[in-house]
């Protein structure tokens, strides 16, 4: 069956069986491969992408679900080489040690700070008690998405001032 | 690699549409809304449907809402409504505990109550929850709509009264004065399915428990009715001997079997403990004493 989602803010289209998973589609289609394919049974959350502007786990979403609908992936966090403060939070914090959960740490955590700019700690591990990390320990994870809290706000009072 | 086996795709325009496809394909069609039981079984091939009907675009299903003593809430309500909901919160507050431990807040965006109720894992939370409360589920086929008890909907392990060619389109609550209801789980770890969970709600009268529900996750081959604790309630004070009672009568009356979450004697033990705990907590909250 054709189906077509926009991914990034780009229509793709493409003849598939109804059974792909939505991250496959995402992975092979436009051969974006920065959402990972990890446990493919919705515990890991390394596959982490937004539709309609959710978190979602995209093992776990056919993608003919998605027809008509709107995913983001963690290829769309930089814009033109300028980097999502949550991306730089992780990069300050050294909130990676492999780098295989990460997209959908950013992901899970950007939407986060969407919905909740200033969250605390606990907060925080509640939102990414649905991704695994095995390298840090959680700990600068925290830190990390803190720190891009802080500095949005920081921005934000600059850009007002 | 995990990938289920082949099936058709059709996605419904309307609850009637979505009917009429189920009606013709027959039993092997299934409906997807939030595909997170559904998905894991078929990548397992527990599940082989030939045809699935979406019906994510089915927003008419998708509330949560007060109408005359009555709440219902659509099948396509996604677990982060049923959290946020303050009007559920508010008359029956095990749902909003339920909700804070069942999986995790990415999953809980996109999977259903409707898809967690047809699963009927024997595990899952709002299946208990519903019991607790008396909830109505309501079936729609080609012949109407029929309210059925949580009892008469849970007909076996991962089976239902939903039959082919019908849709649970809603879940139905009866408001009623005095009420208060809790929901006590003990999980390994964040997100997992619970090693035993107990629901409970509670309507008191006058300083005398008129009604009670008692339903237990995780202990069973289905989810557990413990109608002989919800008996043993009626007409008395509540008190915590009394719930203390209700939990022997629920850790006697569960069948837990040991697996990789624990044996089955603490699984029972577990089953007796949060049974008195949930208890405890309803009647502080039918009474406005929650601490």
């Amino acid at each position: 069956m054709q189906v077509s989602i926009t991914i990034n803010g780009e229509q793709v289209s493409r003849d598939i069986e109804p059974r792909q998973l939505l991250v496959h589609y995402i992975r092979e289609t436009p051969g974006l491969t920065g959402t990972h394919w990890g446990c493919d049974t919705s515990n890991c959350g390394a596959c982490v992408v937004q539709l309609d502007g959710k978190p979602v786990k995209s093992c776990t979403i056919f993608a003919a679900m998605c027809e008509g609908h709107e995913v983001r992936t963690v290829e769309a966090l930089e814009v033109d080489g300028q980097l999502d403060p949550i991306q730089m939070g992780f990069h300050e914090r050294h909130a990676l040690q492999c780098g295989f959960c990460t997209p959908g740490m950013l992901m899970t955590t950007r939407a986060l700070l969407d919905a909740n700019p200033d969250p605390t700690d606990d907060e925080i591990r509640t939102a990414i008690s649905g991704a695994i990390c095995r390298c840090t320990g959680y700990k600068n994870i925290v830190s990390a998405v803190r720190w891009a809290a802080e500095y949005e706000a920081a921005t934000k009072q600059e850009a007002s001032a | 690699m995990q990938t289920p086996a082949s099936f058709e795709y059709e996605r419904a325009t309307s609850v009637d549409g979505a009917l009429a496809s189920l009606q013709r394909l027959g039993s092997d069609a299934r409906v997807i809304a939030g595909g997170h039981s559904l998905i894991p079984m078929m990548k397992l091939r527990l599940a082989n449907p030939s045809h699935l009907i979406d019906i994510n675009d089915l927003t008419e299903l998708s509330f949560i809402r007060q109408q005359g003593y009555e709440i219902s809430i659509g099948a396509l309500t996604r677990h982060v409504d049923l959290l946020k909901s303050e009007l559920l919160a508010q008359h029956f507050p095990a749902f909003r505990d339920a909700e804070n431990v069942i999986a995790d807040p990415v999953v809980r965006n996109f999977g259903t109550i409707g898809g967690s109720l047809c699963q009927a894992d024997a595990a899952e939370d709002l299946s208990a929850v519903c019991s607790a409360v008396k909830a109505k589920a309501v079936i729609r086929g080609a012949g109407g709509e029929r309210a059925v008890s949580m009892e008469d909907f849970h007909i076996g392990p991962y089976m239902t009264a939903v039959g082919a060619g019908e849709i649970l389109t809603e879940v139905r609550i009866p408001l009623r004065a005095g009420g208060g209801s809790a929901h006590e789980k003990v999980e390994r770890r964040a997100g997992d399915w619970a090693i035993a969970a107990a629901s409970a709600a509670v309507w008191i009268d006058g300083g005398t428990i008129s009604d009670a529900g008692i339903a237990l996750s995780a202990v069973g081959l289905t989810t557990i009715h413990v109608t002989r604790a919800e008996e043993l309630l009626r007409g008395k004070a509540p008190s915590d001997e009394l719930f203390a009672q209700a939990g022997e009568i629920a850790a006697e009356d569960c069948s837990p079997s040991a697996d990789g979450r624990g044996p089955a004697d603490y699984k029972r033990h577990l089953a007796g403990v949060l049974t008195k705990r949930a208890l405890r907590r309803a009647a502080a909250r039918a009474l406005h004493q929650e601490a």
